[in-house]
């Protein structure tokens, strides 16, 4: 169990540009991280809040509908953040050449 | 309008009786008539006789008439008399209703009567006194008296009347403002401060949860999407603007057209009674318009020997020339004889060195001097106003004459160079060597070393502070006379001053001939940090040229991995890398250098550049003979790029110094190539003629992103200075990754090119082998096979005999029945 977990994110990880992947619980307390620890709480603290408020915003306009997946590019790199009921994955990639 | 009529009846009537009621009016006799008397006459009251008609003419006969029917009953009795007296026929019976004379009715009695009473007369008397008084008026109230004024009054009359059709009205219109207000309580910011820490997982939790089952059921589903997204990312970038990227930055200075280069000044010593070239250039690296050019008498070397005398007697020079003044050098610095090479001393731009004829440094202080060269500018107006006079006029300005500066020292003779020293550097100040080609941390932070090749065949390395003597001197000390100096020059390299030895010498030998390679001229690595970008040498700081000492009791301490490696070009063509670090020679113990790591003969006459691009430490560009050829330092099979023969022959070359693919070659009948990378690499760009002589040096130089010039100096001793245009002196977008993958391109050139050498030498080999093998295979053939082919062969011309002769017709076809019918 725990092997597949690291070889998930290793595989993640080992993307070109990637700059840190973590895995967050759904309160917004990292689980898993590769980058350090004040960049991964500050991370993960603004991420849930944008991630929740994404979702709300979704389900407001329908509320069968759900939000799968959010992106945001940014003039540095791109964020991408995959939500779940309970965890979310957070991938921070450089996609300039 | 009909004026009321006003009736005053004046008449009075007379009654029968003999008294008449009314004065005047003799004739009225009121009568009364009954009721009966009316109806015989016609007379009833308010019948016939009314307020409007109050008279009736009665006839004469009817009285009578009825006189006698009633006698005295008859109410005409009374008047009976009058009556009969009346002359005319009709009387006049009134009515009166007011009683005026007593009694209802009233007769007129005269025919005078009658006519005045149906036509009325006015009379009007007056008092005889009052005929032709004076009359007295008298004001009265109009409105007191009833009827005293007439008045017209105005009434509307409709046919005068105009409607108004057109009303000429003006308006301003003004805004709607309101003003409102409202009080609100002010809240005034206070700083507060809150502490938190972020909520995080103990590592047991953590392990936990990274085994939970919901986990890795997550991370299965989401690592789907996010690698496809990361893909996404890899394969393109969506969101680039590609305009933008498209076009070429704009915002030029200057016409975007104009790529050639512009005469800006050129100076030429005048004075000199010989004629002479330059040799060497370098402008100054900290004041702006200030250039130095060395200059040497253009004489070969037989000449040279014959005047040696004359040319004794005249001082060879440096000379500083400035942009304020094209005819008089700021400055002269003196050699002992004709400087071929020299460099301003990178820590301290008031020591330069140099590399004389005769194999001497030369070095030069111009500390007490710096001050004058510094304002140069400021003297410019002046000069300006000398200039303008003829040359024999002028007279020599104390403060305007250029100052000769004597050398502070010059290198020992004896363990010097032999010969003329062709290039001199300074080595930077972040490493020092010491004897054996070691490298070291610098220990007095600024440079102290230099290295000069030379026409002997020779790379000494120099090192500008005193040295301990290896051996106990004292004796020799006594014995040495002690020099005199002129006062004027200072005395900080007195230590070095004819007694300065190399730290060591490089030969570069060709193997067993006694034949060495003749450098003209280095290049060495370059790839460290400077310790110290130029250190300005406050007043009242000690200046460490003037202290050297100082820095010598530190330990050294060695630095690793540093590349001793450089390049050299050679008189003959070629181009060698070679390494300055001594080993020990098994055989004989000694210390020898290094063999050169490779030799290539490239170039047809003297390399006479060598160096290394500003932009990449690892590309060197060697000029020489008749071609251009770009190195890489690593890279050993050959140049990256080489050009073909030029029609001139190639004298001068320099990088430019913004422009990583660009780079100036000066020929020998004065033109200036200008190669770009980017645009051609089998011929020049552009071709500019300067002068009508051989180019001697090119020396680019940046004064800021606007201006940039470029030092020409030719074998006539003119400098000519030329500004660089916009186009070449500015970098096109990615100018630098387009030159740089260029060079990649040329190295995967060569490593290809290499490759196919080895690809087609294995092909040789194969194919060699397998014309051998085929050799081989037909010697193998066994015997019988070749019998069993022979049989076939055989046959088969057996059969093609039968057929030619069936058809021919010489052989009969038997038929063949097949055995078993036969049988």
């Amino acid at each position: 169990m725990i092997f597949l977990v690291e070889e998930t994110l290793k595989r993640i990880q080992s993307h070109k540009g990637v700059i840190g992947t973590m895995v967050v619980n759904a309160e917004g307390i990292p689980i898993r991280t590769t980058l350090d620890n004040s960049t991964t709480v500050q991370y993960a603290g603004l991420l849930h809040q944008l991630t929740m408020k994404a979702r709300s915003t979704v389900r407001d306009i329908d509320p069968q509908n759900d939000l799968t997946f959010l992106r945001i590019r940014s003039k540095k790199h791109e964020i991408m953040v995959a939500p779940d009921k309970e965890y979310l994955l957070i991938v921070i990639q450089n996609p300039c050449e | 309008m009909a004026p009321k009529q006003k009736q005053k009846k004046k008449s009075s009537r007379g009654k029968k009786s003999p008294k008449p009621i009314l004065a005047g009016h003799p004739e009225i006799y009121p009568l009364v008539l009954t009721t009966k008397t009316q109806e015989i006459f016609n007379c009833r009251i308010d019948e016939d006789v009314t307020d409007e008609q109050p008279y009736k003419l009665i006839n004469k006969e009817d009285i009578f008439e009825d006189l006698r029917n009633r006698a005295a009953v008859s109410d005409f009795h009374p008047v009976k008399k009058i009556v009969q007296e009346y002359p005319g026929n009709e009387l006049l019976l009134v009515y009166d209703k007011d009683f005026k004379y007593g009694l209802n009715f009233y007769l007129i009695g005269t025919e005078e009567g009658k006519e005045n009473y149906l036509n009325i007369t006015y009379m009007i008397s007056q008092k005889r006194i009052e005929f032709g008084a004076p009359v007295k008026f008298s004001d009265q109230n109009a409105s007191s008296v009833k009827d005293a004024y007439i008045e017209c009054t105005a009434y509307p009359d409709k046919n005068f009347t105009l409607k108004q059709l057109e009303k000429d009205v003006g308006m301003q219109v003004i805004p709607q403002i309101k003003d409102i207000s409202t009080q609100t309580e002010w809240t005034y910011p206070k700083n507060a401060t809150i502490q938190y820490y972020p909520r995080e997982f103990s590592e047991e939790e953590k392990e936990t949860l990274k085994q939970s089952r919901p986990l890795v059921d997550f991370l299965n589903n989401a690592s789907i999407s996010v690698e496809i997204a990361l893909q996404q990312n890899e394969i393109m970038n969506t969101f680039i603007d590609d305009w933008k990227y498209l076009a070429e930055e704009e915002g030029t200075f200057g016409d975007k057209t104009d790529t050639h280069l512009k005469e800006y000044q050129s100076f030429t010593d005048l004075h000199s009674p010989t004629e002479k070239m330059i040799t060497c250039i370098s402008w100054h690296p900290t004041i702006y318009g200030l250039i130095a050019v060395s200059v040497a008498v253009r004489l070969s070397f037989e000449d040279r020997v014959y005047f040696s005398g004359k040319l004794l007697l005249q001082p060879s020079l440096i000379l500083f020339w400035s942009f304020s003044d094209p005819i008089h050098p700021q400055l002269m610095l003196e050699s002992p004889d004709d400087i071929f090479c020299f460099k301003f001393c990178p820590s301290d731009p008031n020591i330069i060195a140099g590399g004389c004829i005769n194999g001497q440094i030369v070095l030069w202080d111009i500390t007490a001097h710096a001050d004058r060269i510094e304002n140069i500018k400021a003297g410019g107006s002046r000069s300006k106003k000398a200039t303008l006079k003829p040359m024999f006029l002028l007279e020599p300005e104390s403060n305007k004459e250029a100052m000769y500066i004597r050398h502070c020292a010059v290198s020992s003779i004896e363990s010097g160079h032999k010969k003329v020293i062709t290039d001199i550097h300074w080595l930077s100040d972040t490493f020092e060597i010491n004897r054996m080609g070691s490298v070291f941390e610098n220990r007095s932070g600024i440079c102290c070393q230099l290295v000069t090749c030379s026409a002997d065949c020779t790379i000494c390395f120099w090192d500008i502070r005193p040295q301990k003597p290896l051996t106990p001197q004292t004796t020799e000390k006594k014995k040495e006379e002690s020099i005199e100096i002129p006062f004027d020059v200072p005395s900080t390299f007195l230590h070095l001053d004819l007694s300065w030895k190399p730290l060591s010498k490089i030969r570069l030998s060709k193997g067993e001939t006694s034949l060495d390679h003749c450098p003209t001229r280095i290049s060495l690595n370059e790839d460290h940090k400077t310790l110290t970008q130029s250190k300005t040498v406050k007043a009242g700081e000690m200046n460490p040229y003037h202290n050297l000492e100082s820095g010598m009791a530190n330990l050294l301490k060695p630095i690793d991995d540093f590349c001793t490696k450089f390049f050299v070009g050679t008189e003959d063509g070629e181009v060698i890398y070679t390494d300055w670090k001594m080993e020990k020679d098994p055989e004989t113990g000694r210390h020898m250098p290094k063999k050169p790591v490779s030799i290539h003969t490239i170039h047809d006459g003297t390399v006479h550049t060598i160096q290394r691009s500003p932009f990449y430490n690892d590309i060197i560009l060697t000029v020489g003979g008749w071609n251009v050829a770009i190195w890489k330092e690593g890279v050993m099979t050959g140049p990256l790029l080489q050009s073909c023969c030029a029609p001139k022959m190639y004298t001068s070359g320099h990088w430019s110094l913004t422009r990583p693919g660009v780079f100036y070659i000066g020929r020998e009948d004065g033109y200036i190539d200008i190669w770009d990378l980017l645009e051609k690499t089998h011929e020049p760009a552009q071709s500019q003629n300067i002068c009508i002589t051989m180019i001697t040096y090119i020396k680019p130089w940046i004064f800021s992103a606007k201006q940039q010039f470029i030092a020409i100096a030719d074998y006539y001793g003119t400098l000519h200075i030329l500004e660089i245009p916009w186009t070449l002196s500015r970098p096109s977008t990615n100018e630098m990754t387009s030159v740089n993958y260029y060079f990649e391109r040329e190295v995967k050139h060569l490593e290809y090119v290499e490759q196919r050498k080895n690809i087609r030498e294995q092909e040789k080999k194969e194919m060699e082998l397998e014309m051998e093998k085929k050799k081989i295979k037909t010697y193998q053939k066994s015997k019988e096979q070749m019998e069993a082919e022979l049989k076939m062969d055989y046959e088969s011309y057996l059969e093609l005999e039968k057929t030619v002769l069936i058809n021919l017709g010489l052989l009969k076809v038997t038929e063949k029945g097949s055995y078993m019918d036969v049988v």
